[in-house]
């Protein structure tokens, strides 16, 4: 028997557990989504043929639908056009159809970037103040104050939907980037404000006293000393509100529609001839799954790193 | 450098008072100890000299200017902390220079002062490592640099040596001595250590409950101690106290307890009260065999160069300090004699020593 084991130490068995446990979870998780990036890749016969097809012959048709309108034209107009002279056109072209002019996806997908990453900076940015005058200052009401926030978390967001709806409608922010921001921004802000109150209540408070007997402001130290320490705390709560406003549609469905109409709303109306244009909506999928995707793994390291390791004796 | 002065100092926290009404002045290049138990308003003297805390009323002077309702950032004093509180962001070098970052020091000079306070510090060979492998002595001496390299009017340290090992403490406290001994720099240093306190002070405050009891030479503190709190404080172990239940009058020299007649020095000052209490101190102790108070040994401690004998009396334990070759059995019966005139007596109503010939 092996005796060398540490009585802490997971046993062999309880090890491959967990690893089952994980890979069939990660199975389970990636399924849909490498069937999503599968479909972007397919023709529109494939994509929609039974038995599905596993193996296929790959095929752009569905990025350059997404990215382009087209219109259907008689064999004869097409023979009087001269040859296509990129490989989207020709491919077009080879459907009996005529590329007529950009898609508006472009314009929806950077909506989507300004409203996300705008409304992820404003929740982490006035989060980090609240969370830091929460943790260090003596708020009046501070254990209400902190509840109160938190209760706009007790219902579901849509569930204010008519008065918002309304809001919006008078003071004009319907279908605005600000609009959005605003609200996303708001709906993130408690979490926000609660995760990194966590945070800052780890972080001594004699670092920014140390800045501030050198010479330092308090608003200084606390962008010098407790935001770089606080960076593992801002990537999760950045993560998190990323996350929520960049997949939100109820809201965007109800108050956008052309200015600032974001991906999510876009994406499953993209119809292509006889139904729902399928490698077009996956591709759309794919793309849309992207930025969030890359956010995530640039911000991991942070989310594993552990700054202050080590620099206070505890 | 300048001397710091603190006026009728007081601060209060909702209900709970910290520091009461205290008068200090410590005088410029001082090493100047605040020491006492914890929560007895030492560090919170300290803090509302660095301006960490505002005082509910009362006036600190840095120099001849009233700083007491300044901030922090406005004193020019540095502080060193419990735990260091070295920017785990930053590696030794950026730590060393951010103060003088901050006062918009060109970037010839920042490193030229940065590599004079690295030498003197012997740290000059780290300045590239990060905080987090350094060790905790090198995190000290960063921490000292830090303080060090902006020539501020004052140095504030709270227990800096508090979160190191015995050994490496006394090399600090030798090392932190010579500093002060180099740079001359007004001191204010708090710790609950008496023996720190002792070897690195020109002179101590004692506090107890928010109140500076004494202020003076760490040998005037050791001998002649203003009250009985500072007397049992300091020292290891303190004083030793006997009750007697009768008045001091002036000019009495000589005590009776037990039926035993005990030479005390002469007295100059007149008991409130019958409660009063002998003080002496276990080296001023020596056991006999007749003419002292009757006991039994309760406990021995070897310490190496001196044994610590304690005795059970009809006044409680009395702790002798004697010779190595002084050899007792644990429940033989002994008697407590002084060994010299070194005693004070405490008045029972205020603990305030009385005056007398040997407490001038």
């Amino acid at each position: 028997m092996d005796t060398s084991r540490s009585y802490l130490e997971p046993s062999s068995f309880s090890k491959k557990l967990a690893a089952t446990i994980i890979i069939v979870y990660t199975v389970i998780t990636l399924i849909p989504i490498s069937w999503m990036v599968m479909t972007s890749f397919k023709n529109v016969n494939s994509a929609i043929s039974y038995p599905p097809e596993v193996l296929f012959e790959p095929s752009l048709e569905g990025y350059v639908n997404l990215f382009t309108n087209r219109s259907r034209q008689s064999q004869e107009y097409l023979d009087s056009l001269p040859a296509p002279e990129t490989w989207y056109e020709e491919l077009v072209r080879s459907r009996e159809m005529v590329i007529t002019g950009p898609s508006k996806f472009l314009g929806r997908y950077s909506n989507s970037m300004i409203i996300g990453f705008g409304s992820t900076f404003a929740s982490v940015f006035l989060g980090a103040l609240a969370a830091y005058a929460f943790s260090r200052f003596r708020v009046p009401l501070k254990d209400d104050l902190l509840f109160f926030i938190l209760s706009t978390r007790m219902f579901p967001p849509i569930a204010v939907a008519v008065p918002i709806f309304i809001m919006y409608r008078k003071l004009g922010l319907g279908d605005t980037h600000l609009g959005m921001i605003i609200l996303y921004t708001v709906v993130n802000l408690s979490l926000a404000v609660w995760l990194l109150k966590g945070f800052m209540d780890e972080i001594p408070k004699e670092y920014e006293e140390a800045a501030m007997i050198d010479g330092y402001s308090r608003l200084q130290a606390f962008f010098k000393v407790v935001l770089p320490q606080a960076m593992t705390g801002i990537a999760a709560t950045a993560i998190f509100c990323m996350i929520f406003s960049w997949n939100e549609y109820a809201f965007a469905v109800l108050l956008t529609q052309f200015n600032a109409q974001t991906a999510p709303p876009f994406i499953p109306t993209i119809i292509g001839e006889g139904g729902l244009d399928w490698p077009a909506i996956g591709a759309g999928t794919t793309l849309f799954l992207l930025p969030v995707m890359i956010f995530t793994i640039i911000l991991r390291k942070h989310l594993l790193r552990g700054i202050t390791f080590g620099a206070v004796r505890k | 450098m300048s001397k710091i002065k603190i006026v009728n100092l007081q601060k209060s926290f909702g209900d709970f008072t910290a520091v009461k009404n205290s008068n200090l002045t410590i005088n410029d290049k001082e090493f100047f100890v605040l020491l006492g138990p914890s929560g007895c308003g030492k560090t919170t003297t300290l803090r509302m000299i660095a301006g960490l805390e505002l005082p509910t009323s009362g006036e600190i002077y840095l120099g001849d200017e009233e700083v007491g309702m300044l901030r922090a950032s406005e004193r020019d004093i540095a502080f060193v902390f419990q735990l260091f509180a070295l920017y785990p962001h930053m590696n030794v070098k950026n730590n060393l220079s951010f103060p003088l970052k901050m006062q918009g020091y060109s970037r010839s000079e920042i490193k030229t002062r940065v590599e004079e306070a690295a030498k003197l510090l012997r740290i000059d060979h780290i300045l590239n490592s990060n905080i987090s492998s350094l060790s905790g002595g090198d995190r000290q001496r960063v921490a000292l640099g830090r303080a060090l390299v902006r020539r501020p009017k004052a140095f504030l340290m709270d227990e800096p040596l508090g979160t190191l090992d015995a050994e490496f403490r006394e090399l600090m406290c030798l090392e932190l001595k010579k500093l002060h001994i180099d740079i001359g720099a007004t001191t204010v240093y708090v710790t609950h250590d008496q023996l720190e306190a002792m070897s690195l002070a020109d002179r101590i405050a004692v506090m107890d409950g928010g109140e500076i009891l004494q202020a003076d030479e760490p040998s005037v503190i050791y001998n002649k101690p203003a009250t009985k709190f500072v007397a049992s404080f300091i020292g290891s172990p303190g004083m030793n106290f006997i009750s007697i239940d009768q008045g001091i009058s002036n000019e009495q020299s000589t005590l009776k307890i037990e039926g035993t007649d005990f030479i005390i020095p002469k007295q100059h000052e007149i008991s409130k009260g019958k409660k009063n209490s002998f003080g002496i101190r276990p080296e001023n102790l020596s056991l006999t065999n007749e003419g002292g108070l009757k006991g039994s040994v309760f406990g021995v401690e070897y310490l190496g160069s001196r044994k610590i004998v304690t005795v059970k009396t009809n006044f409680g334990e009395i702790k002798v300090k004697t010779d190595i070759s002084t050899s007792v059995k644990i429940n033989e019966n002994v008697q407590v004699k002084p060994s010299n005139d070194n005693i004070i007596i405490f008045d029972g109503e205020t603990d305030k020593s009385l005056k007398s010939e040997f407490m001038n």
